[in-house]
């Protein structure tokens, strides 16, 4: 790897999401890790074949959840029952039943803004730049175009070795992706 | 697609040769010959390009001076005060209750196609969630305007939120007001997010076909990078679908804390149990009536109707019918309630309702929101845009009539008569409903141009199952 164009990666473009998914799972049991695929919608099946299994997101939005609803119940109660305590018709100032209405919305914010902040956060974005978009084919990736990427950081990857490997799956093109 | 079959070789717009089903109902949710570069060429050629520009412009033209008519309705509001409404004791809930109860229902179709009908998998929700979740963003969007400006000094509406203040004060929580608060702004904020993280790859589509730098640029920025990553699309899929998760009993408990306004205050037609049911089925009803208002004259102008056939046409008039029947239960069931429980106030309130000097109002209600609708039942007017339009358009008067009813209603005549007294709008009401109407249109315009109406990502995974039912 000369160090003037440093190299991110081999790509690899295919027609549809069968050939992408089929590419990927022999990808992954060739040995090579360090790899993505790109699809323009999401494909059943192709993350199980990077070798993720769960989704962190979920537990995300428990805790999220959880702290909406217990954070908002106790900010009631301690409004009503401790810190301004206000006489109405002699009912008793914890009257949790008027409390549940605010608790469930609060929960159900909490637990979106964790949604979609978590899944952000876990995918590293915003990303302004990244080496895939250097690849001037990778313009079809969000319109009919699937590619898997092999990284040059990966153990296994070899220049000639991979791009051979790449080329036995049958796919459009491989293409260099410069960092 | 079964070859030598002419109904489906015809082009896309040739809405008439749709195959049906053995019932007899459109059955096609994508018109044939869809590729994934036809749904994103035609989808976002409308961002990009934009065909009929002129159409468009006469529309914004409109919109736009419609909601200058509110600001200067508002700046008027702002410098003279609440009383150049027509509000007044008894009746202080005048237009702006009515037309925040009938914007913020209309806004619930939305997330119902788009957070239920994803966790039911109906597909057909497919090609029109996004447009739909626009359009709940923006009636709710109207919908706030409305208690905010009826507090009277609108500048001061953070007194409701929670929050350390000088005065040791808190809001009453045990208050339906301010659930109200927090469920409304609640709604407004998951449905932003429920959106925008629907938008994401479609954002990142569109910058991808843009030409100019500047597209590129302002698209590039709202995408944040999207590159279309299997582990982003894992994760992606996963928030997605618990923000669905998350926003169906939203949907539901908001008309629900709305309709807590009403029934949990003691004026007679409003102390009702029936009220939190009976409201969401209303918001789903008038919701769907919107859609159909919306969806039907821009499948024709922007040719979508490949994409929005008739079977998505005649699956909304099915929703809107069994939705307009919960709601004509609800009618009956307001009558029968009152005449059995036996309270003179709660009798004399329906006598008053059909026969009183608002009885115009309530047989309009009746014409526009029940007797209608009934066409519905008709396969013809179901799977006939133009007739569909027309009984929609129906129902999206008589829910507004709906709300006039039980608010004004109730209101201007309840226990002692002394203090009856008759509500009439001013100017200023009319010219702030009209206004709100040019704001949701002006939004609703500025959404069609700028970013897909239709989710491309998602019409490409009904393309591939397509192809695969269809070889």
């Amino acid at each position: 790897m000369k160090a003037a164009n440093p190299l991110y990666g081999l790509m690899a473009e295919f027609a549809n999401e069968r050939a992408l998914l089929e590419a990927t799972r022999r990808t992954y049991a060739g040995g090579y890790r360090r790899l993505d695929a790109y699809s323009p919608f999401p494909v059943e099946g192709l993350a199980q074949a990077l070798g993720r299994r769960r989704t962190a997101v979920p537990l995300i939005v428990l805790i999220g959840g959880l702290t909406g609803g217990l954070g908002g119940y106790f900010l009631q109660y301690y409004a009503m029952a401790v810190d301004y305590k206000f006489n109405i018709g002699g009912r008793p100032l914890h009257s949790w039943p008027s409390f549940i209405p605010i608790t469930f919305e609060l929960t159900v914010l909490c637990a979106s803004l964790s949604a979609v902040i978590g899944m952000l956060a876990l995918n590293r974005l915003p990303e302004p730049y990244h080496p895939v978009f250097n690849v001037p084919e990778f313009a079809r990736a969000s319109v009919d175009r699937f590619f898997l990427c092999i990284e040059s950081t990966d153990p296994v990857f070899e220049l000639p070795e991979t791009r051979r490997f790449l080329e036995s799956l049958n796919p459009i093109r491989v293409m260099e992706v410069s960092s | 697609m079964p070859e030598g079959d002419p109904k489906i070789t015809k082009g896309p717009e040739a809405d008439v040769g749709y195959p049906l089903t053995p019932l007899g109902y459109p059955s096609r949710i994508l018109g044939p010959g869809e590729t994934y570069d036809t749904v994103t060429e035609r989808i976002s050629s409308i961002v990009l390009r934009h065909p009929p520009l002129k159409l468009w412009w006469v529309g914004f033209a409109i919109a736009f001076s419609m909601l200058m008519m509110f600001l200067f309705a508002v700046t008027w509001l702002l410098y003279r005060g609440i009383g150049i409404w027509g509000v007044n004791i008894p009746v202080a809930w005048g237009f702006a209750i009515v037309n925040f109860v009938w914007w913020i229902g209309i806004g619930h179709a939305g997330t119902f196609i788009s957070a239920i009908l994803l966790l039911v998998l109906q597909k057909w929700r497919t090609s029109i969630n996004r447009l739909t979740e626009a359009m709940t963003l923006f009636a709710v969007a109207c919908a706030g305007m409305f208690p905010l400006l009826h507090l009277g000094r609108p500048w001061l509406f953070y007194w409701l939120l929670p929050y350390p203040d000088t005065m040791g004060l808190w809001p009453q929580f045990r208050s339906p007001l301010v659930w109200d608060v927090f469920a409304v702004s609640t709604y407004f904020t998951v449905s932003l997010i429920f959106w925008y993280v629907g938008l994401l790859p479609d954002l990142a589509t569109v910058r991808d076909r843009a030409q100019t730098w500047r597209k590129k640029f302002i698209y590039g920025v709202l995408a944040m990078g999207w590159r279309g990553s299997a582990r982003h699309w894992q994760r992606h899929q996963s928030a997605y679908l618990l923000l669905a998760g998350l926003a169906t009993p939203l949907v539901l408990s908001v008309h629900s804390v709305v309709s807590l306004d009403f029934s949990v205050a003691i004026v007679p037609g409003w102390h009702s149990t029936i009220f939190p049911p009976y409201f969401v089925a209303g918001a789903i009803y008038s919701g769907f009536a919107m859609v159909l208002n919306i969806v039907i004259p821009l499948r024709r102008i922007y040719k979508l109707e490949s994409y929005i056939t008739l079977r998505h046409l005649n699956n909304m008039a099915n929703v809107m019918l069994a939705t307009g029947m919960m709601v004509a239960y609800g009618y009956l069931m307001e009558a029968f309630m009152a005449w059995f429980s036996g309270d003179i106030y709660e009798q004399y309130m329906m006598v008053n309702r059909a026969f009183g000097p608002y009885g115009w109002a309530f047989w309009a209600l009746m014409l526009t929101n029940v007797l209608i609708p009934q066409a519905l039942w008709s396969r013809r007017v179901r799977t006939t845009p133009i007739l569909l339009f027309l009984v929609a358009f129906s129902v999206n008067v008589g829910m507004w009539l709906e709300r006039f009813v039980i608010v004004i209603t109730s209101l201007a005549r309840d226990y002692v008569p002394s203090i009856w007294r008759m509500y009439y709008p001013t100017r200023w009401d009319w010219m702030t409903f009209f206004g709100t109407i040019g704001l949701f249109l002006t939004l609703l315009l500025l959404f069609i141009r700028f970013l897909p109406m239709i989710s491309m990502s998602e019409v490409r995974e009904l393309v591939t199952e397509h192809e695969e039912v269809e070889p």
